[in-house]
């Protein structure tokens, strides 16, 4: 059974026929649309490596069926700079060291791009390890991570209060 | 992944009867399913895609005092609703203890409530399971089973319910509407898991085809926002199932316990309501002693199903932990590390 | 893949260069768009997909696998089995050399541990590979499980670890400990753990003929493909292995496992390119892990509290077809000064996959009970651990009793113990509690880890136009070898970094040896070093000998390198570019090669490790049992630290290993089938964000005349040694309760 479907990916909007009803988020991003920034991990959301933003929210790739995300806003680490211009968080995580294999760090870095949109964990390093534990790192990266997010967080309330200013 | 079809209905209706067919399952967010499916413990013929059935996603205050969620409802958007977390905060905190914060962002209310155990010799398919395998053997009682259930279990299976939100839930009454193939139900939470008993495949009450649309907080339930915590000990400070947790709620007039609601997670098959220890607790001044004794009561019928003696005697003292930290009173704000042991960590030392 | 191209970090990135700066990494632009390439994101035009069907027996035999079924799923090409499988030149069974295991990839029906790779299904897409497997619904002769550390007759290995002896021994232990006034005796037991990189091991198999193209991780580029080439029969100069990242490998991606030469098989097979990824599930059998132990430590102090005696034995295990022990009593060989010690180990064979190196092999292990027993023997004096340590100072390598080629651990103790605070510390446990009435503890571990070099080569050149090539196979698995070596490189060419083409992580460059024993930037970077020296000195030679050269008859005196430019030594006004060099001499470029190795004299002379002082503070919930470590402060020793901010990464990492160790990892398995009931990332728990506490690494200075030309130890396994211990200590110290099997569980603090 072919299902047509279409996505918007980092801004662009792609259709596509889908040949097979069991392809996951994940899998249509890394071996069909060979969008391979977002890694597998895991495959069965328990590492976080494979974190997207659907509709502005981080999810787990690899635990969401494709087909049924027809419709859906998907921003992947691909999508994230703008060209040669880094988003803070991924310079944070440059400056920081925010990483050392890397493997984990596109999920690492979208779990931090959803998190400061969720709002919730503000400048409070403990709510920043609490709300970045979905996402595992198995070089032990974190301190680099916590310090990023704390500096992009920083970044983005002082842009807000120019703004408002 | 084994091959199946997929539908997405357009109505409850539809669903439904898409649903009622033999071999189809309900796909919410996928988040338990899809792991089940991979590991090749579920293996539906037909998903029926709920995800895109308009209004099921709304949270609506009813004219009684109580609340609906809407079985689409994501458990983060749930637990970040003001209003809900100012009115049933030992659910938001339960709800934020769970899984992570992508999880919780896929996950549906009514996904949650439906997620399966987390058993190893269940995921294990290589392994005999009843549950699995209707009347295979379990091979968990003689297993690996540290973390299995103390209460409620039998010798056809010894699995637990991991779900953190139906703690609390459970403890203030949740109501579980259904639209099934004979039109719509209502039972309460407590009702909708089951015990093992000798057919532990059937993990709940509902029949083919029904669908949870939502889930219902009857008004005494806001009665205890002021004095509602969750609490889960687990082995690693987040993105842990519980390997005990409790949700305590109470309502504190002149000094007295005037209601009191108790119930533990990962102890059994279900969210277990310690009614018993309500009892214990109603009327009594909030002290020490009476949550010991509360404690006591609400494990009196615990028996070890293996090497988890130890829960029995953990589960104890969650159980006082939870009341002593309720009758302190909710916090103003969501602790850092909601329902942790650690959620205050900061402060001096002293020798 | 495109030819890697490192973008140098925007200018505000910058900290500097070359050796000792804390240089951003030089790969991290790429890593944190996404493009960083590793293996699985690979995919050469008419690639099919390769998925495992893995055994859920632990011993027996397959007795039957429903190929058709597999075949009939729509999409499945072909199934690779015992049965059709493309010949391999050599018995996979065969040990050429000591760093050859033995492989499971279809030469027979027998399963020998679970997870075993037992059918390879290929198909066009990835979903009908992975259903294709299942459908193979396998069949088997089950013969029982041996599992644990009393699975069976123990016996003596030849060897431990990479070629130790399975016991060594210094006086006479049983009469140090006959005459101590305190001994203590104690036995401690640690689980079997996977390395579980990120990264699951893959491999993209492309065959041309007979050239053979790969992308897969790996930490030893070398010893693949001569292993490839032996297996495959083709020449090692037909292979090509690119590698540029690893995600992370921690000793797995050491040596070649079956699973990717599966992939090439399959590859060979259809006739196509193959991508095989494991499942993370398939990574609990056959591409190692960390064996468990069971380990008695006998101690005893005279009435000064100074050891008399240390006699630590191991018991562990191997599989039943093939030998790797776990090292874990030879952490007792250099740490305490004792007149008598003696270390041992047996080991039982028992159905697993075979063990393997993992992140500090043995001394993690050993450190863990060692730092423990000396806790222990330190309370039995009612010394103050710290001051216990001290002590028992080993002043010279107490197993061989030769001096240290350097060891400033003295200076880790105090610098550690000063920032930690270690001097409010309670001497009785179960003492301290925060605000909240958590119970608060705090112990130390001492951490090292043997300085160890490898051989390496390295090619140098300085081009026409004034810029440097550096190439040198080597593997950046996180440790930073893109920036690090980079740097010394940089160093070696007397050029700014952006002027150096580093190369590295391809098989068709030298020869970087592997990527293991913290050893990899010491050897690479003098392979690096005398390449720089050796293309400079040639530089050098055109210029000092040619009159037209300002340096012309500098040759005695000397030249130096620096900025491009050479410079007499005597005289620094004078000096000329190497382009102007280049180009008088009418030369594209000047190339050379330099090698990194071992010094024997040295190593005959000196003991050779870094060293490190590790202190925590965790807190125990007091009738709960849950714990959750709150600080650590690491002081290490390791000679010169090539870049700060990657040498702190890979400390930090190594100190939440550690932690790791002694409160989270273990895989349980089933003790009838021998199947790991916890085979993946939800439930074999490694530390997420918040467990982690704030981390303070303090690197003290040392340097090394004798380790290498750059004076380098080596940090990628130093810090989960010592750090296990020191929170192991601490969970005492907050409770009272001295747990003995680790990881410590909540059960063991219900008091
Ligand atoms: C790594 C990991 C860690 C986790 N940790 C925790 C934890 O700590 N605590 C915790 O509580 N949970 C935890 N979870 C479980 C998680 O909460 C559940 O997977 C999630 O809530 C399920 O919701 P879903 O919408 O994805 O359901 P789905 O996976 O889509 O569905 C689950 C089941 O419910 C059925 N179903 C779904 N919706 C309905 C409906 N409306 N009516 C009838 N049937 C329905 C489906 O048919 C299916 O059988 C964890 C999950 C993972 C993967
Ligand atoms: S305890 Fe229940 S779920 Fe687990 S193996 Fe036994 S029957 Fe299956
Ligand atoms: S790959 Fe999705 S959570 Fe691990
Ligand atoms: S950087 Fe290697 S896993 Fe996080």
């Amino acid at each position: 059974m072919n299902h047509s479907i279409s996505l918007t990916v980092n801004g662009a909007r792609r259709d596509f026929v889908l040949d097979d009803p069991r392809v996951t988020l994940l899998d249509l991003l890394r071996e069909r649309l060979h969008l391979t920034g977002t890694k597998k991990g895991c495959d069965r959301g328990q590492c976080g490596a494979c974190t997207i933003l659907v509709g502005g929210k981080r999810i787990n790739s690899c635990l969401a069926l494709a087909i049924s995300h027809d419709g859906a806003d998907i921003l992947t680490i691909e999508g994230v700079a703008r060209g040669d211009q880094l988003h803070p968080v991924q310079a944070a995580f440059i400056a920081h060291d925010g990483f050392q294999c890397g493997f984990c760090t596109p999920g690492q870095i979208m779990s931090a791009i959803g998190m400061m949109r969720e709002g919730q964990a503000g400048d409070d390093p403990e709510r920043i390890r609490e709300c970045m534990s979905g996402n595992l790192c198995r070089c032990g990266a974190y301190a680099g991570i916590v310090d990023a997010v704390l500096e992009a967080q920083a970044g983005a309330s002082e842009t807000n209060r120019r703004r408002s200013a | 992944m084994k091959p199946f079809d997929y539908v997405r209905p357009a109505t409850v209706a539809e669903a439904v009867a898409a649903a009622a067919q033999p071999g189809a399952t309900y796909l919410a967010a996928g988040t338990n399913l899809l792991d089940l499916m991979k590991g090749g413990v579920s293996r539906p013929d037909l998903l029926v895609d709920v995800t895109h059935l308009k209004g099921l996603d709304r949270i609506e205050p009813l004219a009684d005092g109580g609340l609906r969620i809407g079985a689409l409802v994501r458990n983060a958007d749930l637990a970040h609703d003001e209003d809900f977390a100012r009115s049933y905060p030992a659910v938001a905190e339960a709800l934020l203890s769970g899984a992570s914060a992508q999880l919780r962002n896929a996950a549906t209310v009514g996904g949650n409530l439906l997620q399966r155990t987390r058993c190893a010799y269940f995921y294990d398919t290589a392994s005999r399971c009843n549950k699995r395998e209707a009347g295979s053997g379990c091979d968990a009682r003689d297993g690996e089973n540290r973390t299995h259930a103390v209460l409620g279990w039998s010798e056809s299976c010894i699995a637990t319910h991991p779900s953190d939100f139906c703690v609390p839930l459970v403890a203030l009454d949740a109501i579980v509407e259904i639209e099934g193939r004979k039109g719509r139900r209502e039972i309460a939470l407590d009702g909708l898991h089951r015990l093992p008993a000798d057919t532990p495949e059937r993990d709940s009450a509902l029949e083919p085809g029904d669908l949870i649309v939502a889930v219902r907080l009857p008004p005494a339930a806001r009665g205890f926002a002021a004095h509602a915590r969750y609490l889960k000990v687990r082995e690693r400070t987040s993105y842990a199932f519980a390997v005990v947790s409790a949700a305590a709620a109470l309502q504190i007039e002149n000094g007295r316990i005037k209601e009191a609601r108790l119930a533990l997670g990962g102890v059994a098959a279900k969210p277990w309501r310690a009614r018993g220890a309500e009892d214990v607790l109603k009327g009594a001044a909030p002290d020490a002693a009476v949550f010991q004794q509360a404690a006591q009561r609400a494990l009196t019928e615990a028996k070890p199903s293996g090497d988890n003696a130890f829960k029995i005697e953990l589960a104890r003292r969650i159980v006082a932990r939870a009341l002593t930290l309720a009758a302190a009173g909710t916090p103003a704000r969501m602790p850092a590390l909601p329902a942790s042991p650690f959620a205050s960590t900061s402060g001096a030392i002293h020798a | 893949m495109p030819e890697l191209s490192l973008t140098s970090a925007p200018a505000h990135l910058r900290h500097g260069s070359n050796i000792g700066q804390p240089l951003t990494r030089r790969d991290g632009i790429l890593k944190v768009k996404g493009q960083a390439t590793y293996a699985a994101d690979n995919h050469p035009a008419g690639m099919l997909f390769a998925v495992m069907a893995v055994s859920s027996i632990a011993r027996g035999r397959v007795t039957s696998l429903d190929v058709d079924a597999a075949k009939r799923h729509p999409g499945v090409v072909d199934v690779m089995t015992p049965d059709r499988r493309p010949q391999l030149a050599i018995d996979p069974e065969i040990k050429t050399n000591p760093f050859v295991f033995r492989i499971e990839v279809l030469q027979s029906d027998e399963v020998r541990y679970a997870n075993q790779p037992i059918a390879v299904v290929i198909a066009v897409t990835l979903e009908a590979a992975t259903e294709g497997a299942a459908l193979l619904a396998p069949r088997y002769e089950t013969l029982s499980a041996r599992v644990g550390l009393d699975a069976g007759d123990s016996f003596v290995p030849p060897v431990v670890g990479v070629g130790n002896p399975a016991e060594n021994h210094r006086g006479d232990v049983e009469a140090g400990l006959a005459s101590a006034e305190k001994r203590i005796e104690a036995t401690y037991e640690t689980p079997p753990q996977y390395h579980n990189a990120m990264e699951p091991h893959a491999i993209v198999a492309v065959w041309d003929g007979d050239s053979l193209s790969i992308d897969m991780p790996t930490q030893g580029l070398m010893l693949s493909v001569a292993r490839i080439a032996e297996l495959f029969g083709i020449a090692p100069d037909k292979i090509r292995i690119r590698s540029p990242f690893l995600g992370g490998g921690f000793g797995s991606k050491g040596l070649m496992a079956g699973p990717p030469v599966l992939g090439i098989m399959a590859a060979k097979l259809v006739g196509k390119p193959v991508k095989l990824v494991l499942r993370r599930e398939q990574m609990y059998g056959p591409v190692g892990h960390r064996a468990p132990t069971r380990q008695r430590l006998r101690m005893g102090t005279d009435g000064e509290g100074r050891l008399t005696a240390l006699d630590h034995h191991a018991r562990t295990v191997s599989s039943t077809f093939d030998d790797f022990y776990e090292p874990a009593a030879d952490a007792s060989h250099t740490l305490y000064a004792s007149p008598a010690i003696r270390t041992s180990h047996d080991a039982v064979r028992v159905d697993t996959g075979t063990p393997l190196f993992m992140r500090a092999p043995g001394e993690a292990t050993g450190s863990i009970a060692l730092e423990s027993a000396i806790d222990e023997m330190a309370w039995a004096c009612g010394i103050d651990p710290l001051a216990f340590r001290l002590k028992n100072y080993a002043e010279v390598e107490p197993i061989t009793g030769k001096p240290f080629s350097s060891k400033a651990l003295r200076a880790c103790y105090e610098q550690g113990a000063a920032r930690f605070g270690w001097a409010r510390r309670s001497l009785q446990p179960r003492q301290m509690r925060d605000d909240a009435g958590l119970l608060v503890g705090w112990g130390i571990g001492t951490a090292t880890f043997p300085a160890l070099m490898f051989q390496a080569e390295a090619r140098a050149a300085i081009r026409r136009d004034g810029s440097g090539a550096m190439e040198i196979g080597a593997h950046d698995m996180g440790q930073g070898a893109w920036t690090a070596l980079a740097q010394i490189a940089a160093d070696g060419l007397g050029l700014d970094i952006d002027r150096v083409a580093f190369k590295a992580g391809t098989s068709d460059l030298p020869d970087a040896g592997i990527a293991g024993g913290s050893a990899h930037t010491a050897t690479a970077g003098a392979a690096i070093h005398s390449a720089g020296a050796a293309v400079i000195a040639k530089l050098a030679d055109l210029a000092t000998n040619d009159e037209r050269s300002p340096l012309f008859g500098a040759g005695n005196a000397g030249v130096i390198a620096r900025d491009g430019r050479l410079f007499r030594r005597d005289d620094e006004s004078r000096g000329e570019s190497y382009a102007e060099i280049l180009a008088r001499a009418g030369l594209a470029e000047v190339e050379a090669r330099g090698t990194g190795a071992p010094n024997p004299a040295a190593m005959e002379e000196y003991a050779m490790h870094a060293h490190g002082a590790v202190f925590a503070e965790v807190k125990v919930d007091p009738e709960l049992g849950q714990i959750r470590v709150t600080r650590m402060v690491g002081a290490f020793a390791a000679g010169r630290i090539v870049n700060p901010h990657l040498v702190k990464s890979q400390l930090f990492g190594g100190m939440i290993w550690g932690m790791s160790f002694a409160l989270h990892e273990e895989a349980i398995t089933d003790r009838r089938s021998g199947r790991i009931m916890n085979a993946n990332l939800g439930e074999y728990h490694i530390p997420v964000n918040a467990d982690v506490p704030p981390l303070d690494v303090i690197t003290v200075e040392e340097h090394d005349p004798h380790v290498n030309a750059l004076g380098i130890k080596g940090v990628g396994e130093i810090g989960i040694t010592g750090s296990a211990g020191a929170v192991a200590n601490a969970v005492w110290h907050a409770t009272g309760v001295r747990v003995r099997r680790f990881p410590i569980k909540i059960e063991e603090l219900l008091t």
